[in-house]
Order: structure tokens, then C-alpha cells, then sequence
């Protein structure tokens, strides 16, 4: 190509970080997205080549912008947990846990959800945490080239859906989990189910371990590549597999002990460099990993919990404490924030006095803070590793956009 | 079968039946995911529901492409990039809007502002999946109505020829 047809090229799409200008010898800019398989979505990258070399790359962001704060304050509360779960897809149970948590916050009814519901909030939510973690590391496999295991571990995450489908009735984005209570108890049957279904993941989650990713290709691929140390992720607000793949054991289910939390045994697992230094893509996916295994462990606690102490009783009601209207009285603030399988997710409300709305929301997305570290850590790699950085990362743009 | 074609047997076809029977039985759609219902489409390519039954196999790029499933929501800022998308796949090309988001701006319609409101304004659709996400059957049922359509096509009046004509007689 050209040079003016090249730079007619550039200036047809949209606006570059880079121009031409500045380029030194030998390097171009080649544009990566927004329809590229391994971007996870519609994340356009703006990459600075010099031959194989990344010598520079900046995220362009906002193709799946849609207006979620705009309709947090346009609709009452309880009205905006589908476009909650619309928000983080893949992962949708925690992220209305999250909003449905900070709204008991906002009304002061934290304390009077029975824990019978808590506990199957947890469930629920550590289920779809299972079913995020497998398609996050299935993807990764795809990206750098193993399409195995992603067949493996979709056809894993499908008895998950099912179950949640069995409890919920939808598949995907469930509006499930209510302000003060939940839509439905469990279905009849379904402890026994899902204790069947975890004495049948336990040596599927080996198997992972396996045929990915003690593979020496993989490895290979994800040792040693885009390294993200400690100090970095700290200060970009990294938080998640990310940043406990740095080392780091921070997690907000024990450092904010939400919920039941604080009465379940599990660990935090973080990254050790166990193949290849602290805080590379393997780590962030190892832990991945790991954090299926410990989710197991916590679902385990919750059934045998919600078949002694919290057994189902006929007069038990999930909805009995949904509020009818969800008025919040007096101008508050309050940022409430939880982990989901990307990282803290957080909300802010700010609310005016007697209004079912909050005046502002934002949304805190823990996919944009772990985006936001990819120039740190992808400088310099091959345009390859470029791949397995971003896929590392497991961002969803419908939560990075909002 | 065997009886009929062996020893040089010969089957008698239409042109027509020929190249709509190839067509249609080796759909190869364009690896795009939008949004939510990406996951959904995902779930139908993988072994839950295996789409390459039908011969459905992704392809990367749009050149090598017969269909565009249109999988999510469509953003003001991506809708330039689907019809640049659309345009550099070659005829005979179809789309398949996935998702209520796609078909009719879906529970962005009133406030997004940043939503488009129907994929249809943008491309031509042949086929809508309704759902929130659709399941992975629902999308395998449009797939199914997409074959429908392509077995009624003539060679004598290709669809590109009667779109054009279809837009000049307007």
C-alpha cells in the first residue's frame, strides 16, 4: 500500500491515538479490531508494530456503549437488574448480587434478609462464577490456539446453565436475585442435582488442569509473557484473577465479608510463578483455575447448609422481604462493592429524598481498570503474545463499556 | 440410491436445486459477537449443540463468509463497522439478526441513546431470532429458516439482481 493510501486508511476509520507523524523507522500502525475473533467482543486495538515488535498499544473502547448509568436513573431500582445483568453477561448472578446488596444498603434492610436466601444467593452466584471462569480460560485456549478444551469446558458450563435455568427459568441473564429477597425458592430436587453435579465437575476441573494447562504448548505460549508486577496492578486498580495472578491475596469476598461469607471456608489463590515468573498469563489463568475449585468448595458448604440449618420449610417465602415500594429516604452516597469473577464491581449511588431512583449511578467496572494496564505490560512482546495478554485479561466489553 | 448411480449411473437435477442444495448445507458465518447473545451463539458452535452438523462453521473474515449473524446490540459507534463489514463479504450474502437488541433496539429501545435501533437500518435482514438471548435452538431454527429461503432461490433472478431492482423500482 501506498503511503497516501495508507494514510487515506487511516484517516477513513476513526480517530487514532497515534499518528503517523511520530512513527519512527520502520514502524506502522496496524489497526486490530473491532471484528477480530480473540478480542473477546468489540474492543478495537490500536497497535504500534515495529515488524513482529509491539512497540506501543492503546484500547479503543465503546462499541458496546449501552447507556447503563443512563437507565440505572431512569428506572427504579428493582427494573434496572436485567440491564445489571446485561452488563457483566457472563457473570450476570454476581452482578445482580452486587446491585441488589448496595440497594438493601441504600434502604437499611441489609440485615433482615433471611439467610436462607443469602445462601442461595451465594450459590447461585458461585455456580455462575464456575460458568464464567470456563468460558474465560475455554476463549484463552481458542485465542493461542487449543480448541479442545473449549468444547470441553462449554459442554461442562452447559449443566451449569441448566441448573440455573431449572432455578431461574432463563438461560443466560436471569433476574433472579431481588431487592430483599429472591424471585423463587430452589426448585424441589435441586440440592440433589447439584450435589450430583459437582461430584461430576471435581475430576473435570483435573482434567483442565491437563489437557491445558499443564500443557507444554501452552505454557510455552503463556510463561514469562506479560508480566504484570505487583506495584503496576496496584496502582492501575487491578483487582481479580489480575491482580491476585500478581500475588497479591486480596479478595473482596474476605477482605469486605459480604453476605455469608465470612461463614464459609475456602482460600484466596494467587499466582506463585509456578512455571514462569509472578504475575505472567499463565498465573492469571491458573488462578482462574484454582478459583473454580474453591467456588466448589463454597457450593458444597451452601447445599449441606440448605439441607440442616436452612432447610426448606412450606411456609418459607423468598419475595416476604422484597420491599413494595423502594423508596430510599434522605440524600445519601453510598459506594457499595463486591467480587465478581472479573473483580470488584462497584456501584455508586448518589440518592435524592423519597425517590425510587437514584439521582446518579455509576458503575465501577472491573474490566476497565484491567484493561487499562495492557500498555504497561504489552510493550515490547510479539504481536502473538499481544493476543494472549489481551485474553489473559478476560475482559466483556458489555461491563468495560457499560 | 446405489441402485440408480451405480455402474455409471447417472442423478438428474436442476441447476437451480445443484447450487441452492450447496449453498445451503455449507453456510459459513462470520465469527462476530456483539454482546450477550455472542455467548449464546458461542454455546451453539460448541459440543452442546454443535452447529457444524449443518455445515455451519465460522470463519474469520468477512470475505470468506455467508452470513452475518448480527449477535448483540448495535452501537452508533459500530454500526459504520457493520455495514463496512456487510459490504466486503461477497454475494450471495445473508444476515441473521440474533437477539432482541439486533431485531429492534430490545430493552434499550427507550433509553439508549447510544443504541441503534434495529440492525435492519443499517444492512438488510433476511432472518430475525427473537429472544433475550436466544437460545442456542432458537438461533439453529433461524438457521433452518435461512435454508428455507436459499432452497427458493432461482440462478435466473439472483437476490443481488432483485435487491437492485427491487431499490430502482422504488
Amino acid at each position: 500500500m501506498s503511503s497516501t493510501l495508507y494514510k487515506n486508511y487511516l484517516l477513513q476509520s476513526e480517530p487514532n491515538k497515534f499518528s503517523l507523524d511520530n512513527l519512527k523507522d520502520g514502524e506502522m500502525i496496524v489497526n486490530m479490531g473491532p471484528q477480530h475473533p480473540s478480542t473477546h467482543g468489540v474492543l478495537r486495538l490500536e497497535v504500534v508494530t515495529d515488524g513482529e515488535i509491539v512497540t506501543d498499544v492503546a484500547p479503543h473502547i465503546g462499541y458496546l456503549h449501552r447507556c447503563f448509568e443512563k437507565h440505572a436513573e431512569h428506572m427504579a431500582y428493582n427494573q434496572t437488574i436485567p440491564y445489571v445483568d446485561r452488563m457483566d453477561y457472563l457473570a450476570a448472578m454476581n452482578s445482580e448480587h452486587v446491585w441488589c446488596m448496595g440497594v438493601e444498603k441504600l434502604l437499611g434492610i441489609t440485615d433482615q434478609i433471611p439467610k436462607r436466601v443469602e445462601y442461595i444467593r451465594v450459590l447461585v452466584a458461585e455456580l455462575n462464577r464456575i460458568a464464567s471462569h470456563f468460558v474465560a480460560i475455554g476463549t484463552y485456549g481458542i485465542d493461542i490456539g487449543a480448541f479442545t478444551p473449549f468444547l470441553w469446558m462449554l459442554r461442562d458450563r452447559e449443566h451449569i446453565q441448566r441448573l440455573l435455568e431449572w432455578v431461574s427459568g432463563a438461560r443466560m441473564l436471569y433476574n433472579y436475585i431481588w431487592v430483599g429477597g429472591l424471585y423463587y425458592d430452589l426448585p424441589i430436587g435441586f440440592e440433589k442435582r447439584c450435589q450430583e453435579f459437582i461430584d461430576y465437575l471435581q475430576p473435570k476441573l483435573d482434567e483442565i488442569d491437563t489437557v491445558l494447562l499443564e500443557n507444554k504448548i501452552f505454557i510455552d505460549r503463556t510463561a514469562n509473557v506479560g508480566i504484570l508486577p505487583m506495584d503496576v496492578a496496584i496502582n492501575y486498580g487491578c483487582s481479580g484473577p489480575m491482580l491476585r495472578g500478581s500475588g497479591l491475596k486480596y479478595d473482596l469476598r474476605r477482605v469486605d465479608g459480604y453476605s455469608v461469607y465470612p461463614e464459609l471456608e475456602f482460600e484466596v489463590p494467587t499466582g506463585t510463578g509456578l512455571v514462569g515468573s509472578v504475575g505472567d498469563c499463565w498465573d492469571r489463568n491458573y488462578v482462574r483455575a484454582l478459583e473454580c475449585r474453591e467456588s466448589v468448595k463454597i457450593i458444597q458448604q451452601c447445599l449441606d447448609r440448605l439441607q440442616g440449618d436452612h432447610k426448606r420449610t412450606p411456609d418459607f417465602d423468598p419475595q416476604a422481604g422484597c420491599p413494595k415500594k423502594l423508596r430510599t429516604t434522605g440524600t445519601q452516597e453510598l459506594y457499595f462493592r463486591a467480587e465478581t469473577p472479573r473483580g470488584e464491581l462497584g456501584y455508586f449511588f448518589r440518592t435524592t429524598d423519597r425517590s425510587d431512583m437514584p439521582f446518579r449511578c455509576k458503575g465501577r467496572s472491573p474490566c476497565f481498570s484491567n484493561l487499562s494496564v495492557l500498555h504497561e505490560i504489552a510493550k515490547g512482546c510479539m504481536v502473538a503474545d499481544l493476543i494472549a495478554i489481551v485474553g489473559s485479561v478476560d475482559i466483556v466489553l458489555g461491563e468495560l463499556d457499560r | 440410491m446405489e441402485a440408480k448411480t451405480g455402474e455409471g449411473g447417472i442423478v438428474i437435477t436442476k441447476l437451480d436445486d445443484l447450487l441452492n442444495w450447496a449453498r445451503l448445507t455449507s453456510l459459513f458465518p462470520m465469527g462476530f459477537g456483539l454482546a450477550c447473545c455472542a455467548i449464546e451463539m458461542m454455546g451453539a458452535y460448541a459440543s452442546g449443540y454443535d452447529m457444524d452438523r449443518f455445515g455451519i462453521i465460522p470463519r474469520a473474515s468477512p470475505r470468506q463468509s455467508d452470513v452475518m449473524i448480527v449477535a448483540g446490540t448495535v452501537t452508533f459507534k459500530m454500526a459504520d463497522r457493520i455495514r463496512r463489514l456487510y459490504e466486503q463479504m461477497p454475494e450471495p450474502r445473508y444476515v441473521i439478526s440474533m437477539g432482541s437488541c439486533s431485531n429492534c433496539g430490545g430493552p434499550y429501545w427507550e433509553h439508549g441513546y447510544h443504541v441503534v435501533k434495529g440492525v435492519d437500518r443499517i444492512i438488510p435482514v433476511d432472518v430475525y431470532v427473537p429472544g433475550c438471548p436466544p437460545r442456542p435452538e432458537a438461533l439453529i431454527g433461524g438457521f433452518l429458516q435461512l435454508q428455507e429461503i436459499i432452497r427458493k432461490e432461482s440462478i435466473r433472478a439472483p437476490r443481488a439482481v432483485q435487491q437492485i431492482m427491487a431499490k430502482r423500482a422504488q
